[in-house]
């Protein structure tokens, strides 16, 4: 078959034609990666962008985050979303490349547990902003050691990707958060802060509630970092305020809500003052490490043994163990790791594999912790029964990753949130960040879908969620998340992360049906106490017509049955 | 009230109501000590009313019963059951014994929907009891001042019975032959009635439909007998009529039921040797001399009935079998184990009404008479 040629291209005129292709202008096409396929999710995208920085500079610089989240409506199609941390600032030689050029952050060089991993979130969402509205990045930045702090007005050339600057000045700013009431005292004055952030980006968005909402994804936020202490502020246009977060949310435990001039405040308070402790930056574990990157470390290595590589570029790796790979491998201790890279690198790889080795160190994740999971669904899910499960560190791909898992169960009718016959509410969440949207492709769904739950006493359709009154949080900690897309919106399906949540699921399950048979055991009690106390009655009444004894009598009667038949009875 | 019950109640029963209510007296008061002085749980003990707790007494001709006692302690699975049991004693004692007054058990059994939530649910429940206070207290319930609500079976034939009108106590005559197309119904209580006749025997049927088309035909005028249709386990009226009439007037009794294991089991075995369930008033409540003529499984073949039966269902198999292994009538009675065995291998059960196969008054003009000739009946 022969094509049908309409113009003839020569290799020069190709060449013409070829030029490099900024990542700006790629995700420009190509929004939906980054979490902006409609302005609904547009919306909640940028908030937890600007969330997520907000709380991983304030831990990294170990200070207690107060952020607060205020979104304004300004026309129908249109959003003003402001985000203020308490954080250490940032530098201003360094504000527009953070918030106005791609692929630029800290995070993506390390394998340090982190919120963001990658650089781009935050100045997507500006890009964003500019291409719907033209409208630029406001930042606001004052860090401690300044006495003034920065106004920026940021651009991004997404030719170039790189950021251009419309205002630079200086002027006096400090950030503020409104001070909330301390056990019915009434609240002072607002709180200000000698250091901190505060961006606001202008876009084309919708509001709407739900489980995709930005409500939802603060609450979750609250639940996780209950370090966090976070105010969210929304104003609708008038016809739209029926749909306030304070509908949502104010019925909840820790939530408190306001309403002035149209601004709707709900704040979710901090429950408790301890920072996650830092997490670590480490080296590369060397059973999770695949045989091309073995193979690209091998040939990057500074050392100039084999040996020296094993024990200098991987984490659990001493001279001894290096030793002992190289003996399996057959393989000289001393030989030069390029070459070995050429030419024996399979069999190192099978020998580093059979290789018994320490797990990665667990210093470098930072997981909730069991007390810290239960005292954020406390403070914002009502319900009667909490656990939490936080697994020992292990092992996917040569990344350490830690999965924890936590459960609430309200009695059944008891809340309004939570219908006794509903599939169970999933939260995940990633590095501390809740994960709102591709529920059915995470890993998580599947973990949670694959636990036979009828084997702890809930109702569970074939295939699916358990159903009942109940929360399951799953969090995944680690140096480097698998996701499976850019917008970093599901957990991609590794055996290893599945099997780690498929045992903290049951053991959460466990948990539930001990509480789930003691309720049992109780109402089974109670329905014994109330028929025993139904009939003794009865028994006395015919006792005394027969006998024609006194009331005193009737009443002894009665007493003493019902003690009798209840300590034989009931096991309680 | 209390005049008009007393006159009614017969000799040997008013004498019993006091000491009825003094057994009830003395069963609640050990209730009551269990509880409030001994600090126990109170139990309730009453003869097992079964058939396994029943002995035949071929002397005595009915079933006796044994000593075996079932004990109901209080207990939160019979707490329902005590309590109902208690105040079903209270009305028997407060609202009928010490009253006077008399109570059928569908009465009873609406009484207590004043209980509240003690209440009977179902009929059944309350007999049940019932029959257990009346074995606990060794008495029979129409000493308690319970009538039963059953009919107790109809009467035809050269029979004065001499009754009294309930109102005045003026003595009735009432002559069995003339009642025009009806015939006669045994009352509840018939103690007090007496007899005058020149018949011969008494003809027992188990159907209406027989003892209407033999009633229709006079047939009490050709065998010169007293007919009387039972509808099914005759009552403990019936039975206690047809013994009374026979011990008083010396007739011999015949049972004639449809050939099936509930016909010989049920209908017959209860009306000679009383029922398993009842069988701490049986002395009372049987008729020894009855004798069974039929339909018998030979009948079958004698009277070339083959093509006029019907195959055993389950039920009927599974009482035969039950009978030949537990009841201690047929296992008395070798006649009747062999009919049995002959019926279940013939497979096949009879009905009265079979007989129509020859002609609608085969039956009477026939079978009866040949049966009646031959005398070989059945214990």
């Amino acid at each position: 078959m022969s094509r049908k040629i309409i113009s003839k291209e020569t290799a020069e005129t190709l060449a013409q034609k070829q030029r490099e292709i900024s990542v700006s202008e790629f995700f420009l096409k190509n929004r939906h990666l980054l979490g902006f396929d409609n302005p609904r999710k547009a919306l909640l995208t940028t908030v937890k962008e600007a969330v997520d920085n907000a709380l991983d500079a304030c831990e990294e610089a170990g200070i207690l985050p107060e952020i607060s989240v205020q979104i304004e409506q300004i026309a129908e199609r249109r959003f003003q979303v402001a985000v203020t941390d308490n954080g250490p600032g940032i530098v201003r030689a360094q504000i527009p490349k953070i918030f106005a050029k791609l692929l630029y952050g800290s995070k993506f060089h390390r394998l340090r547990m982190s919120r963001g991993q990658q650089g781009i979130g935050i100045s997507a969402a500006g890009m964003y902003g500019q291409l719907t509205t033209g409208s630029a990045t406001r930042i606001l930045s004052r860090p401690a050691s300044g006495r003034k702090a920065h106004l920026m007005e940021v651009h991004i050339d997404t030719r170039k990707n790189a950021p251009v600057i419309l205002k630079d000045e200086e002027i006096d700013w400090r950030p503020e958060f409104p001070a909330l009431d301390t056990e019915g005292r009434a609240p002072k004055g607002p709180i200000y802060y000698n250091h901190g952030t505060c961006v606001t980006i202008e876009m084309e968005a919708s509001y709407q509630r739900g489980r995709l909402s930005v409500d939802e994804y603060l609450k979750q936020c609250a639940i996780v970092n209950p370090h966090l202490q976070l105010h969210y502020r929304l104003r609708l246009l008038k016809n739209d305020r029926n749909a306030g977060p304070g509908v949502t949310t104010a019925r909840e435990a820790g939530a408190q809500s306001a309403e002035d001039d149209g601004w709707q405040h709900v704040a979710f308070r901090r429950g408790t003052k301890d920072l996650p402790p830092p997490p670590r930056e480490i080296k590369p574990h060397p059973h999770g490490v695949e045989l091309g990157l073995l193979m690209q470390m091998l040939k990057d290595t500074r050392s100039r043994t084999l040996r020296g590589m094993l024990a200098e570029d991987f984490s659990r790796v001493t001279a001894a163990t290096a030793l002992q790979i190289c003996e399996r491998a057959g393989l000289s201790p001393k030989a030069n790791p390029v070459r070995i890279a050429h030419q024996e690198c399979e069999a190192l790889y099978k020998a580093i594999q059979e290789t018994k080795l320490m797990r990665p160190p667990t210093d470098c994740l930072s997981p909730i912790g069991e007390e810290a999971i239960i005292a954020g669904l406390k403070k914002e899910v009502g319900a009667d029964f909490y656990t939490a499960v936080t697994r020992p560190p292990t092992v996917y791909r040569g990344n350490p990753f830690q999965i924890e898992v936590g459960l609430a169960y309200a009695r059944p009718g008891e809340s309004a949130e939570l219908g006794a016959e509903e599939p169970a509410r999933v939260m995940r969440f990633a590095n501390r960040v809740p994960l709102l949207h591709m529920a059915g492709a995470c890993a998580v769904t599947e973990a949670v879908t694959g636990v036979n739950w009828k084997n702890y006493g809930l109702v569970q359709p074939k295939g699916g969620l358990p159903l009942g009154p109940l929360v399951i949080l799953v969090h995944m900690a680690s140096v480097w998340v698998p996701f499976t897309s850019e917008s970093k919106e599901a957990i991609a399906h590794y055996p290893e992360i599945i099997r780690e949540m498929t045992v903290a699921l049951q053991e959460c399950g466990r948990r539930l049906s001990l509480y789930l048979n003691r309720r049992r055991r109780e109402a089974e009690a109670r329905r014994k106490r109330d028929y025993i106390q139904l009939y003794i009655p009865h028994l006395a009444l015919g006792l005394r017509e027969i006998l024609r004894l006194g009331e005193r009598d009737e009443k002894v009667i009665i007493a003493k049955l019902i003690k009798m038949l209840e300590k034989t009875h009931l096991d309680v | 009230m209390r005049k008009h019950s007393n006159s009614e109640a017969p000799g040997w029963m008013s004498a019993s109501r006091q000491s009825a209510a003094e057994k009830i007296l003395q069963v609640t008061m050990a209730i009551y000590e269990d509880i409030v002085k001994r600090n126990r749980k109170p139990y309730m003990r009453f003869p097992v009313r079964s058939l396994a707790n029943v002995k035949y007494d071929p002397k005595r001709g009915h079933f006796e019963i044994l000593g075996k006692m079932a004990t109901r302690t209080l207990s939160y699975n019979t707490v329902k059951t005590f309590a109902q049991c208690v105040r079903l004693l209270a009305t028997t004692k407060n609202d009928l014994l010490d009253k006077g007054d008399i109570a059928s058990k569908r009465e009873v059994y609406y009484n207590s929907k004043s209980w509240g939530e003690c209440r009977f649910d179902e009929q059944p429940e309350s007999d049940t009891l019932l029959d257990d206070i009346e074995a606990m207290l060794g008495v029979n319930r129409e000493q308690l001042g319970y009538i039963p609500d059953e009919r107790g079976g109809e009467v035809c034939g050269p029979l004065i019975v001499i009754d009294r009108d309930p109102a005045t106590g003026q003595e009735i005559r009432i002559d069995c032959t003339k009642l025009g197309t009806g015939a006669w119904s045994i009352p509840s209580q018939v103690e007090h009635l007496r007899f005058q006749t020149k018949a011969k025997f008494v003809l027992v049927v188990e159907t209406t439909s027989l003892f209407g088309r033999l009633v229709h035909h006079r047939y009490y005028e050709t065998a010169d007998c007293i007919l009387i249709s039972m509808s099914g386990v005759p009552t403990r009226a019936c039975r206690r009529f047809v013994r009374r009439l026979s011990d008083d007037q010396r007739l011999p009794v015949l049972a004639f039921t449809d050939g099936d294991p509930y016909g010989y089991c049920n209908i017959y075995r209860t009306l000679k040797v009383g029922s398993g369930q009842a069988a701490h008033i049986n002395r009372y409540f049987c008729v020894p001399q009855a004798r069974y003529l039929g339909v018998t499984p030979w009948d079958i073949k004698d009277y070339q009935l083959e093509d006029a039966t019907h195959p055993l269902e389950e039920v009927d198999i599974k009482r035969a079998k039950d009978a030949l292994k537990n009841d201690p009538f047929v296992r008395h009675h070798k006649e009747w184990q062999d009919a049995l065995n002959l019926m279940l291998s013939l497979g096949v059960r009879v009905e009265q009404q079979a007989f129509a196969k020859h002609g609608l008054n085969f039956v009477l003009e026939t079978y009866l008479p040949e049966k009646l000739k031959k005398r070989q009946f059945l214990p």
